[in-house]
């Protein structure tokens, strides 16, 4: 590999670093106003109406200085911010522990959860995709389009509570939710108690991934289909799997990446209402707990880590772009 | 060499659907529906909250087609009253969201420099964050209730809209049609107004039309994990969310039928956006 | 029914035909080319010229058969006295009937050059006769490693005729092969057809380009509007009186050398209605009987479309 592409992948990495410094800067600065201006009473979340109603002066005053209400934002975020830098995000109110530690541990989940159905979706996707896309306007194709364009518009919440309905309702082939099983230590949970408790929330999560990349990899097909070299292919005599391997494949392959790691996002927003529905112990769950109980500090940790995932994706795909397009890759040569 | 045989080499195959035909078909159908859910939805409004302890936890059947919930409400006034808010929460940040984009998208391609930095700079940020996270922090940000879930819709969808009225706007400036009356004196807002709207408006009723099942489908999600809607106002959303505690019980009507409905509704509408958007820019989609 | 010396390819009667929805709810058939004749013969160049949009690439995507699925195609197609219909087609093409396309654009852009004139071969013998026909056509042995982005022009047209050259044609339809070069470069360039055909082969030349096709080939076919108007030998084009079709003779006065006279009016879009001769409109010598069905018929050693002509 030339020094050139070499040197052009360190510039490429140094910028796109100080791209994420300033974007979750952005980010953190953000959901610091949202979080501030939210009506939510973080005290009142706390302990409740009448709990806060037969609190005294006292106590209220140490509630607001353990909470920070009684500092003025700007300040407030100041000190967050510089918290932030030396890699402390504060206290959970909720979980009663450093936002670091509970990130940390719903993160791993988390990432399971998230992974496994990325990763299937993908190559799913990408098979029918690529079917529907060269078998165009066939029964097959209408089949996936078809399935895809409803999968599409389904709530992924729904979809999660009639899986749950299904499999483990009905069938009882799968638990009904946690993504261990309780009442066992956890030393004593196996990889395939894990394995069997993400398999569901993973399958659930992957059907609406698989539903907008499919559509958008056929569209990608069809249009490589149209191009001149695969007509020119034809004419050559060329059949037509030689040819979907050798051409359609070969350049659908780098839109197909982008559309991958753009899927991040999607995904983990489809974690969030997966966990939700199957009480999965995971960064989206704890998302929602921290919203609904006023617990600012994790809430926002939880934001970063996410705008941190969306960015770490992007990179990643321009990165993997110029490694497999000769075009960026050749262009140290050519100059 | 003796008389050669004419022999059919090929036989077309028909194109298969009339595009035009369907677009209308699905405008017609969506116009309908929205009116029709409206309506229904305003006329359930007693039906949907009246409980009745004789009649709970019914499974579908001729009194009750969807059946009722713990309180005895019939499910399918709860369905079609939560219908019609999710269209209504739906069509009001739609709307707002897509005249942001136009506003913003515009404005950042005619004025360009430090406007069109700082748009730029919000749609990545905007982009950054996953829809759902940023819909809880706005949600949050301005409390439960209808306006507060229509404002973290409208305010998370407008970057993608802005992108491509944008992205258009900048083609269409180096055009002669633009050029020309700008030589010719006319200002900002007169060649905006006269020759950029216009031009813009396409994709601008595109984009409206797929933002709408957009926001149906995140109001939706984001009432179900508690930010959006209250309890008292029961959107698709909140009806799900308390289908969820009847699941283990084998309520499965509860969870099924308002789902269906709204996935019908997002369907109906994603769809008639494509085909719109198909009619006004045949090379843009391959349905 | 068998000839001892068959042309290498005869068309009659070639008609094209494309199905689709008009504006408003109504479906149409649009006819795009219309009783086409042409013919090749052993050792000929012949060269199918049109202005664009005259709808003569479809014939080269016909004899192919990659033609668009949603038009329908008919006629009598010979190749080496064999009837063709498009199964027939479809074992010959890329083997016997080769394609030269036009541009850098029917290479892969993702995939190396060497690769595809290959054609995905990986056999000694077909490597050694890669590399002869790049040395025959003096493209560096480098040249196989590149992608079809770090090509210039010229090199990719060699590129392609390579490509066309592993196999063993005997028609060899090259379709526009030589767009924005100068009239120098494509003589040079057509150099290598002139060569293929006088080694008792065939070529179809597909152009827009009369003085190119002066310059090279053996036979003229003029084409306007979808079918072809006349079939002139390159000899006739000497003077206006030899040709035979209104048409052709204003192509020819509308050449540099001849006057550079250009003629009033433009070509009826394809798949408008026509009546009769498709050149009425335009034609000096217009007349009633114009807009009856005008048969093909031969005249002085050529063909041609118009009632007219002696």
């Amino acid at each position: 590999m030339s020094s050139f592409w070499q040197k052009s992948a360190a510039g490429y990495l140094l910028k796109s670093t100080v791209r994420l410094v300033l974007v979750i800067a952005a980010v953190s600065v953000i959901s610091f106003v949202l979080v501030s201006e939210s009506p939510i009473d973080p005290i009142k979340a706390y302990v409740g109406e009448v709990g806060l109603a037969n609190m005294n002066e006292e106590t209220y005053a140490k509630f607001q200085a353990y909470f920070g209400t009684d500092i003025p934002p700007v300040k407030r975020y100041l000190n967050w911010a510089h918290d932030f830098i030396r890699g402390d995000m504060g206290q959970s109110l909720l979980y009663r522990q450093p936002v670091t530690g509970v990130i940390k541990e719903k993160f791993a989940n988390s990432m399971a959860l998230m992974a496994l159905a990325w990763v299937f979706s993908g190559i799913v996707a990408f098979v029918l995709g690529v079917l529907a896309g060269v078998f165009k306007n066939s029964a097959l194709d209408k089949i996936i389009k078809n399935y895809a364009l409803v999968l599409a518009s389904a709530p992924t919440f729904w979809l999660a509570l009639i899986a749950l309905m299904v499999f483990s309702v009905w069938l009882r082939i799968f638990p009904i939710g946690f993504s261990v099983p309780l009442g066992v230590a956890a030393a004593d949970v196996t990889v395939w108690d894990s394995l069997y408790h993400l398999a569901l929330p993973a399958l659930t999560l992957s059907l609406t991934g698989i539903a907008s990349i499919t559509l958008h990899t056929r569209e990608k097909v069809i249009d490589v289909m149209g191009e001149d070299y695969i007509l020119y292919a034809r004419a050559r005599g060329q059949r037509l799997w030689p040819m979907v391997t050798g051409h359609v494949i070969r350049n659908v392959t780098l839109p197909a990446i982008t559309l991958q790691f753009a899927s991040i996002s999607e995904i983990f927003g489809g974690s969030v209402l997966v966990e939700q529905v199957f009480s999965f112990p995971g960064l989206g769950q704890a998302a929602v707990r921290a919203g609904i109980g006023g617990d600012a500090p994790l809430l926002l940790g939880i934001a970063i880590i996410s705008a941190a995932l969306v960015f770490g994706g992007n990179l990643l795909a321009n990165l993997l772009y110029g490694l497999i397009d000769p075009k960026i890759r050749r262009q140290g040569r050519a100059s | 060499m003796g008389p050669s045989q004419t022999i059919v080499l090929q036989t077309p195959i028909r194109p298969r659907l009339n595009r035009r035909k369907l677009t209308i078909t699905l405008a017609l159908l969506a116009a309908l529906a929205i009116v029709a859910i409206l309506a229904a939805g305003i006329l359930s409004t007693e039906a949907a909250t009246q409980t009745s302890f004789l009649h709970k936890n019914h499974p579908p059947g001729a009194d009750h087609p969807l059946g009722t919930d713990w309180l005895g409400r019939d499910m399918l006034a709860r369905t079609l009253k939560g219908l019609s808010l999710s269209i209504l929460i739906g069509l009001g940040a739609s709307t707002v969201s897509a005249f942001l984009a136009l506003i913003l998208g515009v404005a950042s391609a005619t004025l360009g420099g430090k406007i069109d930095s700082v748009v730029s700079w919000g749609v990545d940020v905007v982009m950054g964050l996953p829809h759902l996270m940023l819909l809880i922090l706005i949600s949050y940000a301005l409390g439960k209730g209808l306006v507060g879930v229509t404002v973290a819709v409208a305010i998370s969808h407008w970057p993608n809209l802005t992108r491509v009225i944008r992205a258009e706007i900048i083609q269409l400036k180096s055009s002669n049609y633009i050029l020309i009356p700008q030589k010719m004196g006319h200002g900002w807002f007169y060649v905006a107004k006269n020759h950029m709207l216009p031009n813009v408006f396409p994709q601008f009723l595109v984009g409206l039309i797929l933002l709408f099942p957009h926001a149906i489908l995140h109001e939706a999600s984001v009432t179900f994990l508690g930010f959006g809607l209250s309890p008292e106002q029961p959107g698709i959303g909140i009806i799900l969310s308390e289908s969820m505690k009847y699941l283990s019980l084998g309520y499965w009507w509860l969870s099924l039928f308002p789902g269906l409905a709204l996935l019908a509704t997002v369907l109906l509408f994603d769809r008639l956006g494509h085909c719109v958007r198909e009619l006004i820019d045949p090379h843009s989609v391959h349905d | 029914m068998t000839d001892r010396n068959p042309d290498i390819l005869t068309v009659e009667d070639l008609t094209i035909r494309f199905s689709r929805y008009e504006k408003g709810l109504r479906k149409t058939d649009l006819t795009v080319i219309n009783g086409l004749s042409v013919s090749v013969a052993n050792s000929e160049l012949v060269a199918v010229v049109g202005s664009s949009g005259s709808g003569k690439s479809l014939l080269a995507h016909t004899l192919l058969g990659i033609l668009p699925s949603n038009c329908g195609a008919s006629g009598a197609i010979r190749f080496l006295g064999e009837p063709l219909d498009n199964r027939r087609i479809a074992d010959l093409r890329g083997k016997r009937i080769v394609l030269v396309p036009q541009s850098v654009t029917y290479l892969d852009p993702l995939k190396k050059v060497g690769p595809q004139v290959l054609n995905d071969r990986t056999d000694p013998p077909s490597i050694r006769a890669q590399e002869k026909l790049f040395e025959y056509y003096g493209l560096s042995p480098k040249t196989a490693g590149l992608y079809p982005f770090e090509l210039s022009g010229g090199m990719a047209r060699r590129v392609l005729l390579s490509a066309a050259m592993m196999e063993t044609p005997r028609l060899i339809i090259a379709d526009e092969p030589t767009p924005g070069l100068h009239l120098s470069a494509a003589k040079k360039a057509m150099l290598n057809f002139r060569n293929f055909a006088n080694e008792g082969n065939g070529v179809l030349l597909i152009t827009h380009d009369l003085e190119l096709a002066l310059e090279t080939a053996d036979k003229i076919a003029v084409f306007y509007a979808g079918t072809t108007v006349e079939v002139a030998p390159v000899g006739d084009f000497r003077s206006a009186a030899t040709l035979r079709h209104p048409y052709t003779k204003a192509l020819w006065r509308a050449l540099p050398q001849n006057g550079f006279q250009p003629f009033p009016g433009t070509q009826p879009y394809a798949g408008d209605p026509i009546k009769g001769c498709p050149f009425a409109k335009r034609c000096p010598t217009v007349s009633d009987a114009c807009h009856l069905d005008i048969p093909q018929r031969e005249l002085r050693g050529g063909l041609v479309r118009c009632h007219q002509a002696v």
